[in-house]
């Protein structure tokens, strides 16, 4: 089944890649991004990553390297929501397998002006029609089932769809219930965005679901733009010499990201350290409690990564502006963007 | 545009199509353009011609419905993005956003090459930035008479050579340097624009027959790439202010050195990329871009006729594609009266046959109300004179509003603050009684008038509205934001909020209602890009007259 109905959900196709996708670590610059994508990848709770900035200044570029840099997963074969045990795969599927494969962690692209359909997955109208059968046909949300679904230009989709992303990345479940159908299957995904924000604002309801947030802008200093077109340029022009050496930087960042998974459980959190979060988030006038939790969840995985054993009010100070900068009331007056206020509130609370 | 750039950018589209990923071509459909599209049979890759509509089975390919049908087992058709291709992409610019960011990322998988016919006529029309921004070249046939054009040379032996070259083609060690310098001066913040002039370069350095670039190679890259995409002189200059004076390059080298290539100013490809386009084409492009960066996106449109959701359509015949759904009662209903002779022809004792011409999908109708946010001043400059025709003007556009089943909102602004006298609604009476009351007097607290303004507005459009406001005024705001009488803050915090509204993309429309018009005024809708209506002794007809123009009723 999955051979026949595989070319038809397709999101922008992974064409078979001849090449590689941009390495992660050759990247230049844009570090809070790429410290963004890798708490994330430590640990997933966390919540996605929304990266907001100019054209051009590799956001989509970060993403791709990232479904490249991230460790494989365990799931069954042929299963269409990725399952890790047989058990687990959803009934309407009729997975038959039962053997274990390791497949690269899914990255789905969502593209723009998607359908409801393309995305929850619908009535699967060449079974239905060719041999009478009545079948579901997975979308999009059950592809991203443990892995990363990618919204490309997020700002810009349309709002039934962002009502729809909603719903399921908050229950972790995706329900269908049309044209006669009526399927449930897991979708747990971390939500990645990107968008230009001269383009228009996002909603804060989508806003608040994005665990960290990062604002990317055009390296000013020429020299650095300098080294990010030589880097580019060696990768179109030079490729084969290229990639070797960044790939080996690339594999020993996802040692640290498997280590740090591993470390995460046995971290010990000092109770001042939940006091400090609290306060933080008091401070700034934060909505809800979600900032809170982020803001520790953030922090701990940055510990994993820097491999301590003791989350310290310095890792908690080296989230704080992704963790909370888009959970602030907006001003539209403020032209400084709430990083900046995110950040002073940090030097005033935490000294 | 000179024609005597054209045919060199279309060799060098020819020789790197995947490097320079194509060409936006802005022209009015005619015989001009059919003689650069021409041209374009000389790329190394299969011509595919694209259009705004197209549907995502057609792009990846997907499910041939026909076939399927017709043989009983699933057929897939090939997309066009399946192989490399030369995209021709026509009218451009009313490509959707959906439909422009699958190309972006058809462009930057290696590959393709999208030849944008971009056929704007208006001023905010145009490809999207998404497009724009990694199209390595761009031509403006606009003013480009027949007389003028020639046939356009492609020497399909000359260019293959060239392209058998350009992968052994070098750079000088600082020609990135100097081109990405170059584009940081043009105010140029993408860095695909220098890759694609280095592209660029090695392309004219392979054509000329030559293994390594060289300035001319450079300037005549810059100019390719970075003319269009300069900001003009004045937007540009703060850029570079706190950086010190670039040291001269020229200077590390040896003196006298001969060899040129190995210190290449920037100023000149600065000076290069400048001079090929006219500079009143900058700021129209640059006024352009603006408008659709602020308008393009303003979330949920205006009425739309979709097949996702809304009011239902009869449903009617038409493909499976992409965005379409089954009307599955209706599609059974047409198939039932042709059962027996199909099943007799067939030879098919199945017990439903179902065609292609069967299918009826779902049609659905959607419209979002408009509102009109009027912001009206109510100070003691403005009022007494003025206000009662503001008043008789908003009441004349109420009654077409109430025609049209629009809603009104309506915000005052006096005294230290502004007020939502009247929040959404199509209550005539109720807004009608609300005018009336409006008191006058006091000091001009423009910019929290505005402010609230924007905030109903956005509240609007959160719950499916169109908003659009239109701020009636004399201009001379006198209280600051936070309610102090400080002029110059007033001004400062007024204008910064023209900024804000014009970044929420509501449509806005500013009148001047003072006796002699402002020149800050018109400066400030100039910011908020709305129309600006100076109406000195106007009264409220044609005041009306003139709204209803400028909102494009």
């Amino acid at each position: 089944m999955q051979a026949e109905t595989a070319p038809k959900i397709h999101a922008l196709p992974k064409r078979t890649p001849s090449r590689q996708p941009f390495p992660f670590s050759a990247i230049v610059g844009q570090e809070a991004m790429k410290q963004a994508m890798v708490l994330t990848a430590i640990d997933p709770g966390i919540g996605g990553v929304l990266v907001f900035g100019d054209r051009g200044t590799g956001k989509s570029t970060a993403v791709r390297a990232l479904a490249a840099l991230l460790p494989e997963i365990d799931a069954v074969e042929g299963c269409p929501v990725n399952s890790a045990r047989p058990d687990q795969c959803p009934d309407w599927a009729q997975v038959t397998a039962t053997q274990i494969i390791r497949k690269p962690t899914p990255v789905v692209d969502l593209p723009l002006g998607v359908t409801e359909d393309r995305v929850v997955g619908a009535l699967d109208i060449e079974r239905a029609l060719t041999r009478g059968e009545k079948a579901f046909e997975p979308g999009l949300l059950a592809r991203a089932n443990r892995g990363y679904l990618y919204i490309d230009e997020v700002n810009l989709l349309e709002d039934h769809i962002v009502d729809l992303l909603l719903d399921v990345a908050q229950s972790g479940e995706n329900v269908v219930e049309r044209e006669g159908l009526s399927i449930r299957h897991a979708a747990r995904f971390v939500l990645v965005g990107s968008g230009n924000p001269e383009e228009g604002e996002l909603r804060p309801q989508l806003l608040d679901r994005f665990g960290l947030s990062v604002e990317v802008t055009s390296p000013r200093d020429v020299d650095t733009r300098v080294q990010v077109i030589l880097r580019r340029d060696a990768y179109e022009t030079g490729y084969d010499a290229f990639m070797p050496e960044w790939q080996a930087a690339d594999g020993a960042l996802r040692d640290r990201i498997l280590a740090a998974r591993v470390a995460l459980p046995q971290l010990t959190t000092p109770n001042t350290l939940l006091h400090d979060c609290a306060s933080l988030c008091i401070a700034l006038g934060s909505d809800g409690l979600r900032g809170e939790l982020t803001l520790l969840r953030a922090a701990r995985a940055q510990a994993a990564f820097e491999a301590v054993q003791t989350v310290t009010r310095a890792h908690l100070k080296a989230v704080a502006v992704m963790a909370l900068s888009h959970r602030l009331r907006r001003d539209p007056l403020d032209e400084a963007g709430s990083g900046v206020r995110v950040a002073r509130m940090v030097d005033e609370v935490l000294p | 545009m000179d024609w005597s750039r054209i045919p060199l950018a279309l060799q060098l589209l020819a020789i790197d199509p995947e490097g320079l990923k194509g060409l936006w071509l802005r022209a009015r459909a005619g015989a001009v353009r059919d003689r650069v599209t021409a041209a374009l049979t000389a790329l190394p890759l299969p011509v595919v011609r694209l259009h705004p509509g197209l549907a995502d089975d057609a792009l990846y390919g997907g499910l041939d419905l026909s076939a399927t049908l017709a043989t009983g087992r699933p057929v897939t058709s090939r997309g066009l993005l399946s192989q490399p291709a030369a995209l021709v992409l026509t009218m451009a610019e009313r490509v959707p956003p959906g439909l422009s960011a699958r190309l972006a990322h058809a462009l930057d998988a290696r590959g393709h090459c999208l030849i944008a016919l971009d056929e704007a006529a208006e001023e905010g029309e145009g490809l999207p930035l998404a497009l724009t921004d990694r199209l390595g070249l761009f031509l403006d046939l606009d003013g480009i008479a027949w007389s003028d054009t020639a046939e356009i040379p492609m020497d399909h032996k000359a260019l293959a050579e060239a392209r058998a070259l350009l992968p052994t083609v070098t750079l000088p060690p600082d020609a990135a340097r100097a081109l990405t310098r170059a584009a940081a001066e043009l105010g140029i913040a993408s860095l695909r624009a220098p890759l694609l002039a280095m592209a660029a370069a090695r392309a004219l350095a392979a054509w000329a027959g030559r293994m390594s670039v060289d300035d001319s190679d450079l300037r005549q890259a810059a100019e390719l790439i970075y003319g269009h995409r300069a900001l003009p002189v004045s937007e540009a200059a703060p850029q570079d202010q706190p950086e010190p004076p670039p040291p001269d390059p020229g200077e590390e080298t040896p003196q006298d050195s001969a060899d040129q290539s190995q210190s290449i100013p920037e100023e000149m490809l600065v000076e290069a990329a400048r001079a090929a386009l006219p500079a009143d084409l900058l700021a129209r492009l640059t006024a352009g871009r603006a408008a659709r960066a602020a308008k393009g996106a303003s979330g949920t449109g205006a009425a739309r006729s979709g097949n996702r959701r809304g009011r239902p359509l009869p449903s009617r015949p038409g493909r499976l594609g992409s965005g379409a759904r089954i009307d599955l009662v209706a599609t059974l209903r047409a198939a039932a009266p042709w059962q027996p002779l199909r099943r007799r022809s067939a030879q098919s004792d199945a017990v439903l046959l179902v065609r292609a011409s069967d299918i009826r999908v779902k049609r659905f109708r959607e419209t979002s109300d408009r509102v009109l946010i009027f912001a009206v001043d109510a100070s003691g400059s403005s009022a007494f004179a003025r206000l009662a025709e503001a008043k008789g003007a908003v009441e004349l556009l109420l009654a077409a509003a109430y025609a049209r089943r629009d809603h009104v909102a309506l915000v005052a602004f006096r005294g230290t603050g502004a007020e939502l006298i009247l929040p959404p609604t199509r209550s005539l009476v109720q807004t009608k009684r609300r005018l009336a009351g409006l008191p006058g007097g006091g000091g001009t607290p423009l910019a929290a008038g505005m402010q609230l303004a924007m905030a109903t507005a956005t509240q609007a459009r959160a719950r499916g509205l169109t908003p659009t406001i239109a701020l009636l005024t004399d201009g001379r705001g006198n209280i600051a934001l936070d309610g102090s009488a400080n002029r110059a803050q007033a001004d400062d915090d007024a204008q910064r909020l023209a900024r804000a509204i014009r970044a929420t993309g509501v449509p806005a429309v500013v009148i001047d209602t003072a006796n002699r018009p402002q020149p800050s005024l018109a400066e400030m809708a100039r910011r908020m890009d709305a129309p600006y209506l100076a109406l000195p002794r106007a009264d409220a007809r044609r005041l009306s007259g003139v709204l209803s123009a400028a909102l494009g009723d």
